[in-house]
């Protein structure tokens, strides 16, 4: 388990420094760090002290390096737009998409493996095919528009929720939440709902498949001619066994709720991290770009790591003999 | 290829070119494809809504009650018409309803469903060229080529094609200078879009290559020296192209999605030259004051435009697979 563990964690930071290595060349290709922080007008001399302050005279490796260095402190300069440090605007903003995702994910989670248990058990059930369909649909519907009908329901016919913003935060710390007002709960609603629905359905889907596999299998038959109880049976041994493919997938899928957390975000005008990404991008303000990437990759090499570390917890195989791992 | 009658077989000697017998179209009408797609009603129904859409969409300027963008056939008076109502002024009505500056509507979604579907077509064709190119070199010829571009493949399908796109956008829009960028966007958007989804056709098109390379008749070409680029594209190429089409017709519903995704957060087509996404962008403003036609019809637009190809893509890809017949 040890050797896997320590695979895994030198591909991660192999996929780090790749990463990083695209975000420096950002940095160097894209526009005139110089110019772009003393403007078209100022002297030569100003530019040369710049860039030799700002460390641009030395070889490229040396240069990387430092990037790579400033980069694991958290330090990626100034934003073009902005006039910040980016440190300090991620900081201020991570709280937002943090509670965002993590709450999304637990929705998508939870209601996914209870909606997907359900269908397995009860197959050819009314209700069954109705979340099964309903899930075929919201598949083909782009993020943003359901955010859209959401809002038009629940904030512009009804009034009950509203459209946009985080509502009243209550800072702890420099984290701030929304978890604790009234106002801020009621914010999160729909924007959990919208980033949590792709993630719910795929969930479901998958964890009725796999239930309906296992199912059929061997010690399922076996445990029954033991007397075992159908629903132990069913919870117990089936949905444990079912799990596991499940991990994966959703762990996987983390990268695709980043990317929704941005649609997200710009939907319901949600202060956070994608919304930050997409001013960026308008305006091609590069530190911001840079950070963002970054940090979205190492999100998704510490998730990658978790799932591969859930494997062991959860199939007993896995702890005598780590190269089977590969396999799933 | 199924046989049609027994006498067509040919005289000894004769190369075999026993092509006098049904045109091309009726040989198309007969093959196991057709055949597969008569008898699915989901894939005929889709087909017709999908084409239907194309048609509306790329004869647009022939068939749209106004030119939306050229200001001289807009009436301010006619502003906010409701769908299928008279408007009061002028007592004229639109379909769709109108915008703000009387703008029919219907004609609004056509021009942008044009839009839509040229990005959409155009960064598939793109990303297919280029995946399916990467892909056979990787899979033919092996060795390092191989391994550098499977893993920059491996790396770019674990993140997700929008954040490929906007970062892509991003750094073209911070080479581009600023009064060129209108002009380039949609050239931008093709490449940004197109960038970000070669991945897959190279991950399928290698393995498809591997098993290909291994068969009788690469080894006689390779015998007989044919280049290794002329075995690549004209031997081993139309052996995989089946999986490429099921992909290039999912990818194009996804395409127009992430298109139309990438215009909704504002770095896609800007309003003076909209698609649907920057319609629904638009059109989102008005939904707090209950104007909902202008959100509306771009939207149900989009969803069915992306629901018909998809469904396509479903059932080309079990109608090409040898397993399931």
């Amino acid at each position: 388990m040890l050797a896997y563990s320590l695979r895994s964690l030198a591909q991660g930071a192999l996929v780090l420094v790749a990463v990083a290595f695209i975000a420096f060349s950002m940095f160097r290709f894209v526009g005139d760090p110089v110019v772009n922080m003393l403007g078209q007008e100022a002297t030569l001399q100003d530019r040369r002290e710049l860039t030799e302050r700002l460390g641009l005279d030395a070889p490229f490796p040396v240069q990387f390096a430092r990037f790579i260095g400033n980069a694991a402190r958290g330090e990626f300069g100034v934003s073009y737009r902005q006039g910040r440090k980016v440190s300090d605007l991620i900081r201020e903003r991570l709280p937002a998409t943090l509670e965002l995702a993590l709450l999304s994910a637990i929705f998508a989670t939870g209601a996914g493996i209870l909606l997907g248990v359900y269908a397995a058990i009860n197959r050819d059930g009314f209700l069954s095919n109705l979340v099964m369909t309903g899930s075929l649909v919201g598949v083909s519907l782009p993020t943003f528009l359901i955010g859209i009908g959401l809002i038009y329901v629940f904030a512009v016919e009804l009034r009950w929720l509203p459209s946009f913003g985080r509502g009243e935060t209550v800072a702890l710390g420099w984290w701030n939440t929304g978890l604790l007002t009234d106002s801020g709960r009621k914010s999160l609603i729909m924007p959990v709902l919208t980033l949590g629905f792709f993630q719910l359905t795929l969930i479901m889907r998958l964890v009725r498949a796999e239930m309906l596999e296992v199912m059929r299998a061997e010690f399922i038959r076996f445990a029954r001619a033991r007397g075992v109880g159908e629903r132990t049976i069913q919870l117990r041994h089936a949905l444990r066994n079912t799990l596991i493919p499940v991990v994966t997938i959703a762990g996987l899928q983390l990268g695709s709720v980043i990317a929704f957390a941005i649609v997200t975000e710009t939907v319901f005008q949600w202060p956070g991290l994608g919304a930050l990404f997409v001013n960026a991008v308008q305006f091609a303000d590069v530190p911001v770009m840079a950070a963002y990437l970054m940090f979205v990759a190492a999100v998704f090499v510490v998730v990658n790591l978790i799932v591969d570390l859930t494997y062991f917890a959860l199939d007993p195989r896995l702890r005598s003999g780590a190269r089977l791992a590969k396999g799933h | 290829m199924r046989s049609h009658e027994p006498e067509t077989a040919p005289p000894e000697n004769v190369s075999p070119a026993p092509e006098p017998r049904l045109p091309a179209l009726a040989r198309a009408w007969d093959s196991d494809l057709a055949h597969a797609f008569r008898s699915s009603p989901v894939a005929m129904l889709s087909a017709l809504i999908a084409l239907t859409m194309i048609g509306a969409a790329v004869l647009a300027p022939l068939i749209a009650p106004q030119n939306p963008f050229n200001p001289a056939e807009l009436n301010l008076m006619e502003g906010m018409t409701r769908p299928g109502q008279a408007n009061e002024f002028t007592g004229r009505s639109f379909l769709f309803g109108s915008d703000p500056q009387g703008r029919d509507m219907l004609s609004a979604v056509l021009y942008g469903a044009r839009v839509s579907l040229l990005v959409g077509a155009a960064s598939v064709a793109f990303s297919a060229v280029f995946g399916v190119v990467l892909g056979l070199m990787a899979g033919y010829l092996g060795g390092r080529v191989e391994a550098i571009i499977m893993r920059i493949a491996d790396i770019q399908l674990s993140f997700p094609a929008i954040l490929i796109a906007l970062l892509i956008f991003g750094v073209a829009r911070g080479v581009i200078p600023p009064a060129q960028q209108e002009d380039a966007t949609l050239i931008l958007l093709i490449l940004a879009i197109g960038l970000s989804n070669w991945a897959q056709y190279a991950r399928t098109v290698r393995g498809s290559t591997l098993i290909e390379k291994g068969k009788e008749y690469v080894q006689a070409a390779r015998v007989i020296r044919r280049p290794a680029f002329v075995i690549m594209l004209r031997h081993i190429l139309p052996n995989v192209m089946g999986p490429v089409t099921v992909i290039a017709t999912i990818n194009l519903a996804l395409a127009i999605i992430e298109e139309a995704t990438l215009s909704f957060l504002g770095v896609g087509m800007p309003p003076t030259q909209p698609s649907l996404g920057t319609l629904i962008r638009v059109g989102q403003q008005f939904l707090f004051s209950g104007e909902w036609w202008i959100l509306f019809f771009p939207a149900l637009m989009l969803v069915l435009l992306a629901l018909a190809i998809n469904l396509i893509g479903d059932w080309l890809r079990d109608a090409l697979n040898p397993r399931l017949k």
